[in-house]
């Protein structure tokens, strides 16, 4: 995949890249199973052709995207972003894609769109733990408006020059480097835009331990766990310190705004 | 001389009582440790390999728990007294590994600061629990050799180390909790059934024995008239 570098405002760390091999076979991607080296291990057989997006819902102009299509809607970047997952390690990504935006200003939400839903691919032909009682399938995850409509918010179709490998989330899937990773969606299949907060996945497993926000937040512990610090995959050995980690994951001045005056302990 | 339990034994599994399966043993216990040096010295832990660490570590933790707790009830229905040598061995490296799990965590995970690791064993409900079972396992290690048998009495020493059964519930919630996260018992479950058999075969056990109140002589000891000194010794004098 052929991209230019990106020219949104901190849409480019400057940080060091992580290694392909860690950033492909260390993963969380459920519906392949539980531990890290699951996705690349049954992923393989996942078909990401054809593939359909269907965006629906509070949109004067409904429409299903095929992936080709999508893939020509706008150019595409390329983004480096810093992913910090909930479970206390990071990683520096260069994704390729475009805004979001892109495709929400297609379809012209109506006014009742206050949130978008992401549905994601639940097959049990090719998705050996679909069907397991780890989460209610499919994975479903949810944005606010404002936050769907952010330029940093990113439709994902490749990373470090390439196709998306299966365990990343292929053939799309989102990255919205402020919140912890379980926010980006992967193999996405419908976007729906609603007036109710979606009943995101984690809410309905675990409410009191992941939040619809979600949004990296050093402050706001994990009840199980300290978020202060995080490890940063490929950094220093084994023997290396963790890094402190930063108010919306170091996109402070670029998302900040979106939560001006809301308590983010209580809406974590 | 003769004692035609331990003969027998001895001619159907010479194996269990050769002079080499004791080190043999060690060797094997050591096995993991090895590995997990040579896969940490050789970066081949994968992504994480701190995270890599704690989690194998524990997972041999249980599974030499597991291990421990098997001895004596496969002793008894394998009929094959001389497995009792191994309980000590087997114990001590439980708790090796559950040392090297805490070690690694407070090294790798929380970089050996006191003040951050004290603060997470009493956030984390599961922290907590897994350091308690460490902590129960110490006592247990330390008089784990014949002087402090003799020194504490048999009795005494004998329900000093029933701990072991707290330890292997304490254990088991340590390992739910770290896995209630994601929802996922697979793996859980299946320590929690061999545990489940193996304490409930200890429970069905005694309540038989209870229901023989004739049996003033147990018929494991009758089995063994002749106190054939260092097997008696290495069982720890009892069922354990």
């Amino acid at each position: 995949l052929t991209a230019a570098a990106s020219t949104v405002a901190g849409a480019s760390t400057m940080e060091k890249v992580t290694a392909y091999d860690d950033a492909t076979t260390y993963n969380n991607f459920y519906e392949f199973g539980t531990d890290k080296s699951d996705p690349a291990a049954n992923a393989g057989k996942l078909k990401t052709r054809p593939w359909t997006v269907a965006v629906e819902g509070a949109v004067a102009k409904p429409q299903v995207f095929d992936i080709e299509q999508l893939l020509k809607l706008a150019p595409l970047e390329e983004r480096i972003y810093r992913l910090r997952c909930v479970e206390g390690w990071s990683m520096v990504i260069p994704w390729i894609g475009f805004s979001l935006s892109e495709v929400i200003k297609r379809v012209e939400p109506t006014g009742n769109a206050k949130y978008v839903e992401f549905v994601t691919l639940a097959d049990p032909k090719q998705m050996p733990y679909v069907g397991s009682r780890v989460l209610d399938w499919p994975y479903v995850e949810g944005l606010r408006m404002d936050e769907a409509l952010h330029p940093l918010t990113m439709l994902v179709f490749g990373m470090y020059g390439e196709v998306l490998p299966n365990q990343n989330g292929a053939p799309l899937r989102l990255a919205v480097p402020w919140k912890y990773g379980f926010k980006s969606g992967k193999s996405i299949v419908k976007i729906r835009f609603v007036e109710q907060q979606p009943r995101t996945a984690w809410v309905k497993s675990a409410a009191q331990e992941y939040g619809f926000y979600s949004n990296v937040n050093p402050n706001v512990d994990h009840p199980r766990w300290s978020q202060a610090t995080e490890r940063r995959i490929g950094e220093g050995g084994l023997f290396a310190k963790k890094r402190p980690t930063l108010l919306f994951n170091g996109y402070e001045a670029q998302v900040g705004q979106l939560y001006a005056g809301m308590d983010l302990k209580k809406n974590y | 001389m003769a004692n035609p339990a331990i003969a027998g034994a001895a001619r159907k599994k010479p194996l269990l009582l050769h002079p080499a399966a004791k080190p043999v043993l060690l060797a094997l216990l050591l096995l993991p440790l090895a590995y997990l040096v040579w896969a940490a010295a050789t970066d081949s832990l994968g992504a994480n390999p701190a995270e890599a660490l704690i989690r194998r570590s524990g997972d041999w933790t249980l599974r030499l728990l597991c291990a421990t707790l098997a001895v004596t009830p496969l002793r008894v229905l394998l009929k094959q007294p001389a497995l009792a040598r191994f309980r000590r061995m087997l114990g001590v490296a439980t708790f090796g590994y559950a040392l090297l799990h805490f070690v690694c965590y407070a090294v790798l995970d929380q970089g050996l600061d006191l003040g951050v690791i004290l603060k997470d064993i009493a956030k984390r409900p599961f922290i907590l629990v897994g350091t308690a079972a460490l902590l129960l396992m110490a006592p247990l290690a330390l008089t784990s050799f014949n002087r402090a048998i003799k020194a504490l009495g048999a009795a005494r020493w004998q329900r000093l180390h029933k701990g072991v059964y707290a330890i292997a519930l304490l254990a088991l919630l340590h390992f739910f909790w770290m896995k209630a996260g994601k929802n996922d018992f697979g793996e859980w479950s299946i320590y929690a059934a061999v545990i489940a058999a193996l304490l409930g075969w200890r429970v069905w056990e005694a309540r038989r024995k209870a229901a023989q109140p004739t049996a003033g002589v147990a018929p494991a000891a009758a089995k063994r008239p002749v106190r054939q000194p260092s097997l008696a010794r290495e069982a720890g004098e009892g069922q354990g």
